[in-house]
């Protein structure tokens, strides 16, 4: 601290604290995208009037017709040359509610490159369109590329409206369209705005143009989305950057450890572990940039003391006792390959860099490439070139404290340098460790041996089936299982309904609902649901699993041992079950106390073969007796 | 004392955006001293680097800061800049290196040709950066001041002889910094990048941090130039046609004397001062700085050379 900083005096600065928000945007050559961003700087009155003089002057000496305010955002000579922009450029403007970071990146297809960049810090991604194309491919793979990087909220802002006379319809095709294809990805709130970049409708200002959208203007909805919900304030991750040691007579035992929380809340007192070594310890005491503080939240920069003298260096984390990262020194990894003139290719060996810690990397398999615009995974590939995605696994030389990218993008992302050159090749984000995900179809260690039971399933008294029930919250999928398994019964069939729900008390207690902990939640319902119908039960599993790989997953899993299993929808529209709303978690989604809520603003996916589809036309005891009849065929 | 009472506690374990900020450049600034064998933070005087230098003390407290702190000096200084330098690394303790532009005048390796030597001081800067073996210089530079400046990195590499190539920079992801580089080459490192000039003042503001007095208002006389008020001083002089008066002014950069132009304000504490830079309507460059108006691209040109 400088000499002459007394304590902050409060009355100094006593307006209400704004909060920042960083976005990315995104958008072609074409959209418009330098327009807007030029609209909400000047419209929020962040450009000034040297800058616009400057803007004012070139746009004459163009030959233009009015004011290109795409001019204020095109910072470097040649892409005033050129016309485009090349590179990230970073714009600030700020409102008395909140302050904003634009990381405006282009959206040229040879510059995926700098899409990741910009994305990779971003809580908000503005995906444009121009309303007389439609959707194109490219603000799919925008769409696509944010979600990768976990943007949780994403704008699609429908520009150029006045050049389709504010067409209500068109932009309503376009809205479903991208909702549709949203629903693919792991997106949680998407919103759609039509607007004039140009004239500045609907970006500050709501615009008098479109009395059919009763949404908010593009800024309003900056200010107002809700993204405190966003961060990981459960697993407490510190990396370890520096540790400070005075060395000065006043300060002679001083140790302490500085960082910056990358998820969790830690606070004096917690019982920590220390890994890699795994010796544990006391946080004693946290001092921040205001002081001692009693916890310390992510992005908060601290140092920490522990209560035991124990060696930490750079790159070691502290984490809670019982809940810690994976130590590995091998993982799989999402990778945008970022150099010019080199292919990623399996053999090499590179440095890698995660949280604090650098060490040497080799890429042991590439699993596949990502086509960015089809999705498709192509197997065949054996190098990923500039602006490439694709599945790696890589070995590093020392172990790496990291979690999944999509549960803590802190500890579960990466880049790869390139030794040779200094330059940073790659950027990687952590996937789910592999023997967890394929422990489905695979033994999870090779060192445990199924045993092999002296019966088989012909010897046991009845047969065991699956029956799993998708739908939406409401859809009537537990009311048609438990009539189900009551007339079973009666009818002395072995039935049970295995409800997700109450798993959750008890074996999946420590899940939430992020699409990650759905998808273990459904694995683990899945192998209990496949034990049960072995030991000779029609088992009756009403989830509302909205994924069709999870579904798949479980169908894999019981081919595999041989247990029948079927696939019953229940195609309840969205709006009666929004009307039936038999836990209230409708209303609860919709006043967004809860989110990651399917069909609201989670995405489900429709079974396209289900071996029975029950519609709300018919009555609960029909629904039950084409269950009934779906599993007599397995029945001895 | 908890987190929760500090006066820019934004929400429950949420940051307001300045302490957001503050937290960013802390980050950074440890990454380099965690990373670089030489680093050290160039220092002007100027209000961008004192809360530059206020930052890096906080990161590394109760430590003294484990890198200097090189002033390069143009020579043509306003006396309270100076005053308020030597006052700051009495007070902390940190190694002050000087590096002068007068001595490359003097060994013939840059030729006064002035009215301003702002565009020696890349020859010195760059001198002082080999002869020291510095491998990493911290400056107090910000996106938002101009258009060249909103596109480089955090970290921004320098080749051997100082150059930087904007169509070469390493893409930047997440909070992970590459400052990877081999000897003679260097990284300049930016902590302040996402900071706005009304960031700067309200935090100077927030933290009580003392600034040279000729940043607040004050009477003094100054004459017109090229649409801008200069400071009558010993390097820098009216010609026979300028008209001198005397007003209430403030400087909103502090640079060489030669082409650092005053703004009339009556702003003489920092919350005046905020109040007039929200309804500004000229960047603080646009406004005060001589050497960004040679032309559109100015700055561009001067940074590829290696300048701060």
């Amino acid at each position: 601290m400088t000499p002459t900083t007394e304590r902050p005096a409060a009355a100094t600065v006593a307006r209400p604290a704004a909060t920042l928000l960083r976005i990315a945007t995104a958008g072609s050559v074409d959209d418009g995208k330098s327009t807007l961003i030029g609209r909400l700087l000047y419209d929020s009155k962040a450009v000034m009037e040297d800058q616009l003089a400057a803007v004012e002057r070139t746009s004459k000496e163009r030959g233009n017709d009015y004011t290109d305010l795409a001019l204020v955002t095109d910072g470097l000579r040649s892409e005033r040359e050129q016309g485009i922009t090349i590179d990230v450029a970073y714009r600030y403007f700020a409102t008395p509610k909140r302050k904003f970071i634009i990381a405006d990146t282009p959206g040229h297809i040879q510059y995926t490159r700098n899409m990741v960049t910009g994305t990779s810090t971003a809580q908000l991604a503005i995906v444009l369109v121009d309303a007389r194309h439609g959707l194109l491919e490219q603000s799919r793979r925008h769409a696509f590329l944010a979600s990768l990087l976990g943007v949780q909220h994403i704008v699609l802002a429908v520009n150029k409206m006045d050049l389709i006379d504010w067409d209500q319809e068109r932009f309503e095709k376009i809205r479903q369209e991208f909702h549709a294809f949203a629903a693919r990805l792991n997106v949680h709130d998407v919103t759609t705005i039509p607007m004039s970049a140009l004239h500045g409708d609907n970006v500050v200002n709501k615009s008098d143009n479109a009395p059919w959208y009763d949404g908010s203007a593009l800024l309003s909805h900056l200010e107002e989305v809700y993204i405190a919900g966003d961060r990981n304030l459960v697993d407490v991750r510190f990396p370890v950057q520096y540790v400070i040691r005075p060395q000065t007579s006043k300060h002679r035992d001083h140790r302490s450890y500085a960082g910056t929380v990358a998820s969790g809340v830690l606070q004096v007192g917690d019982e920590v572990v220390v890994l890699p070594s795994g010796k544990t310890s006391r946080i004693s005491a946290i001092d921040s940039p205001t002081g001692p503080v009693s916890e310390a939240f992510p992005p908060m920069a601290v140092s920490i003391n522990l209560a035991d003298d124990i060696d930490i260096s750079r790159g070691d984390v502290i984490a809670r006792i019982n809940n810690q990262p994976r130590v590995t020194t091998e993982f799989d990894a999402t990778v945008c390959w970022m150099a010019d003139d080199a292919a990623l290719e399996p053999g090499r060996d590179y440095l890698i860099k995660q949280t604090t810690k650098t060490t040497r990397a080799r890429v042991t398999a590439l699993d596949y490439r990502l086509d960015v615009n089809t999705l498709h995974r192509d197997k065949t590939a054996t190098a990923l070139k500039l602006n490439e995605l694709g599945r790696i696994t890589l070995r590093t030389q020392a172990p790496l404290m990291l979690d999944e990218y999509t549960r803590n993008a802190s500890t579960g992302s990466f880049i790869l340098i390139d030794p040779s050159t200094n330059g940073t090749v790659a950027a990687g984000m952590v996937l789910r460790d592999v023997s967890a995900r394929d422990a489905a179809v695979r033994a999870s260690s090779p060192n445990t041996v199924k045993h092999q039971s002296l019966v088989t399933a012909a010897d046991r008294l009845s047969h065991g089936v699956t029956v799993w029930f998708t739908g939406l919250s409401g859809s009537g999928k537990s009311s048609a299982a438990m009539l189900a398994e009551r007339r079973l019964l009666e009818s002395g069939r072995p039935a049970y309904v295995l409800d997700g729900d109450n798993l959750r008390h008890g074996l999946n207690a420590d899940l939430g609902f992020s699409m990650a902990d759905r998808a273990e939640n459904l694995r683990r319902l899945a192998h209990v649901a496949m034990l049960l119908a072995e030991c000779g039960q029609v088992v009756l599993v009403p989830a509302i699993s909205p994924l069709a790989e999870h579904r798949e997953l479980a169908r894999r899993l019981h081919e595999e041992a041989g247990v029948p299993f079927f696939e019953v929808f229940c195609d309840t529209p969205l709006e009666d079950c929004e009307k039936r709303d038999p836990k209230g978690l409708y209303a609860k989604a919709r006043a967004g106390e809860i989110t990651h809520f399917t069909g609201i603003d989670s995405p489900y996916q429709r079974p396209q073969n289900p071996d029975l589809r029950l519609t709300p036309d018919r009555t609960l005891d029909e629904l039950a007796e084409q269950i009934i009849a779906l599993v007599a065929a397995e029945q001895r | 004392m908890g987190a929760a009472t500090s006066p820019l506690e934004a929400g429950p374990y949420e940051l307001s955006h300045l302490r957001s900020l503050e937290a960013e450049a802390i980050h950074i600034i440890r990454e380099v001293a965690a990373e670089f064998e030489r680093p050290v933070l160039l220092f002007s005087g100027g209000k961008d680097s004192i809360v530059m230098l206020h930052l890096a003390l906080k990161a590394f407290q109760p430590a003294r800061l484990p890198f200097p702190v090189m002033h390069v000096d143009t020579g043509h200084n306003f006396d309270e800049v100076i005053a308020t330098r030597d006052q700051l690394v009495g007070q902390t303790g940190v190694r002050l290196v000087v590096a002068s532009v007068q001595d490359d005048i003097d060994a013939g390796r840059v030729v006064d040709d002035g009215p301003s030597r702002n565009p020696l001081q890349t020859v010195t800067l760059l001198r002082a950066i080999r002869q020291n073996k510095f491998d990493a210089a911290f400056g107090g530079a910000r996106r938002d001041e101009e258009k060249a400046r909103a596109k480089e990195r955090v970290f921004s590499f320098r080749d051997e002889f100082g150059q930087w190539d904007p169509k070469a920079q390493r893409p930047e992801l997440w909070n992970l910094y590459n400052g990877r580089h081999r000897n003679g080459e260097h990284i300049r490192v930016f902590p302040l990048s996402n900071w706005t000039e009304f960031d700067i003042w309200s935090y100077i503001g927030a933290e009580n941090i003392t600034l040279p007095a000729i940043y607040y208002a004050h009477r003094r006389p100054v004459f017109a130039r090229d649409g801008m008020l200069l400071a009558v001083h010993p390097f820098m002089r009216p010609s026979a046609d300028e008209e001198v008066f005397e007003t209430s002014v403030r400087f909103r950069t502090v640079g060489d004397v030669t082409c650092t132009g005053c703004v009339q304000s009556d702003a003489a504490t920092v919350d005046e001062i905020i109040a007039e830079t929200a309804v500004s309507r000229l960047t603080e460059r646009g406004a005060t700085r001589a050497d960004d108006r040679i032309s559109e691209a100015g700055m561009e040109d001067r940074k590829r050379e290696g300048y701060f």
